[in-house]
């Protein structure tokens, strides 16, 4: 372990520049992985505060009894979907309506109220989707004392699409990143190896097992790999630090997530060098 | 130096058995090539250059495979034995360069111990075993000496030094004395007939007449484009003759 340390640190010192570029690279190409996943960190909390506006409304009919409507809350309060039920009485849509500055003056100075009762159904979080809105719908449409049931299906099917879309389109960058930096890593290892092939010929020659070649160079790619991703993890605090100071209010991800990301950075640093190693060490 | 305990290893060290290396071009490295060396033997391997001497020594330490055939060296077959384990083979067989491969900015001592250091010598050993080694090769006063401070003859000595490191039972070396001066010759050929005389089998390809005629007792195998020509186990009386000096008798 000691001649592993060692070594690796001999390399780190005979070849700075080497190391250096190498880490700066693996570090760019993380970054740009770290940007998707602060835009996808931040669509996601913005989607999630949609979310909690997606509610069913279901609107009743003008000569919907106090029972019935008592009735219908119970039966959709049971349902496992919903979080909670609430009646809006003909007076209180109204005033809701007043309210909203794009169509309160239509509202304001009314002598008949032409807005209906209605029955709003909150969502449970991890129910707030298009086939749970559809189906809760659905149900309330049962009803006799319902007139229509509205839950925006077109922005809450678009909310969804949005949100795989952001997804994706992380999981597939952030792969084609990390196979970037896997590259730049085993090109690096590559480099080293031929810089030290006289001194790997002779361990051949004398007897060295092929792990006691291998292990400073795969320990040379997990600090390469650590080195970009900690540069990463700085650069995407500085993008947002920048963003949410000049710009726009945004969310910094999850520590964990920093982690991971540096994880990753290790883990594809000793795997590129690990074959690097195993592919070009025969051609010593 | 310890006297070398061959128990085990059968009669013959290294084995070659109808071995065949071919390269892209059209005339094979080696072809159909026959011969053993018994336990403690001491063997000249010669033949112009170019006739296969290297390529010969090269599959004996299995940084090649033959093409047909099988070589066995120190218990270990080029048929039956996986890359992962060749180290295994390089620990039981020393290797001697002609351009010596040491390492350069290290010691003289420094290269024997990275050698052991290498071969996972226990770590309050190594120095000890170093110095001993370099004393059995006459350059225990060189110990501290940079690799570019010591002439070809000591830097010989100390890749000599190297390659008994690990202890081996077997000896090649690929003409190390090619780059040195005729006294320097002398006393590394003359290193190497003491390890012999210890038991340690040794292979050495060359292609200076003279220094055969010096040592006529040794074994002497030709190759010629690839072929082997001439084994002295079996050779004619007139070429033995041939390879005596002037003043040797006759066998």
């Amino acid at each position: 372990m000691l001649y592993t340390v060692r070594e690796t640190l001999i390399a780190f010192r005979r070849a700075p520049l080497l190391t250096g570029l190498s880490a700066a690279m693996v570090g760019l190409a993380l970054f740009v992985v770290g940007l998707f996943g602060l835009a996808t960190y931040n669509v996601r909390v913005y989607l999630e505060t949609l979310e909690e506006r997606v509610e069913v409304v279901a609107y009743l009919r003008d000569d919907a009894t106090t029972a019935d409507i008592a009735a219908m809350e119970g039966a959709l309060t049971m349902l496992p979907e919903v979080l909670w039920v609430d009646f809006v009485t003909k007076a209180e849509a109204l005033e809701k309506a007043r309210e909203l500055p794009e169509v309160s003056e239509i509202f304001t100075g009314l002598d008949v109220n032409p807005l209906p009762a209605s029955i709003e159904i909150q969502l449970r979080p991890g129910n707030r989707t298009p086939a749970a809105a559809d189906r809760i719908a659905q149900q309330a449409a049962l009803h006799s004392i319902v007139e229509d049931v509205e839950y925006g299906q077109e922005w809450v099917d678009k909310l969804f699409t949005l949100r795989r879309m952001g997804a994706v389109t992380t999981t597939v960058l952030g792969t084609a990143f990390a196979v970037v930096a896997a590259l730049i890593i085993g090109t690096a290892v590559r480099i080293a190896i031929f810089a030290r092939r006289e001194e790997i010929k002779i361990m051949q020659s004398v007897g060295a097992r092929d792990g006691f070649i291998h292990r400073p160079f795969l320990l040379e790619g997990g600090i390469t790999g650590a080195l970009g991703g900690i540069l990463a993890v700085a650069l995407t605090y500085t993008t947002f630090w920048s963003v949410d100071y000049y710009l726009f209010v945004i969310s910094w991800i999850p520590w964990e997530w920093a982690g991971i990301g540096v994880s990753f950075g290790i883990a594809f640093g000793v795997v590129a060098s690990g074959y690097a190693v195993r592919k070009h060490l025969r051609e010593v | 130096m310890d006297n070398i305990n061959l128990r085990g290893y059968g009669p013959h060290l290294i084995k070659f058995i109808h071995v065949t290396k071919e390269y892209s071009r059209p005339e094979p490295a080696l072809s159909d090539v026959s011969f053993h060396l018994v336990k403690g033997q001491f063997s000249f391997l010669t033949g112009h250059s170019g006739s296969g001497k290297s390529t010969a020594l090269r599959l004996a330490h299995l940084v090649e495979r033959p093409t047909h055939g099988e070589v066995c060296a120190s218990g270990f077959s080029s048929l039956r034995t996986s890359r992962r384990d060749v180290w295994k083979l390089r620990r039981k067989v020393g290797f001697v360069f002609q351009d010596f491969r040491l390492l350069p900015g290290r010691t003289a001592l420094e290269n024997i111990s990275f050698a052991l250091e290498v071969i996972d010598s226990p770590k309050k050993q190594i120095l000890p075993r170093a110095q001993r080694l370099l004393g059995q090769v006459g350059l225990a006063p060189k110990a501290g000496s940079w690799v570019d401070e010591l002439s070809g003859g000591e830097q010989q000595r100390v890749a000599i030094a190297r390659a008994l490191a690990s202890e081996p039972l077997l000896l090649l070396a690929d003409e190390p004395t090619g780059n040195l001066d005729e006294r320097a010759t002398r006393g590394i050929i003359d290193l190497f007939w003491e390890i012999n005389a210890l038991g340690m089998t040794v292979l050495m390809a060359t292609h200076d007449l003279e220094l055969m005629r010096q040592y006529s007792s040794a074994r002497v195998l030709e190759l010629d484009e690839g072929h082997l020509v001439y084994d002295s186990a079996k050779a004619e009386p007139a070429f033995a003759e041939s390879m005596r000096g002037p003043d040797e008798a006759p066998a």
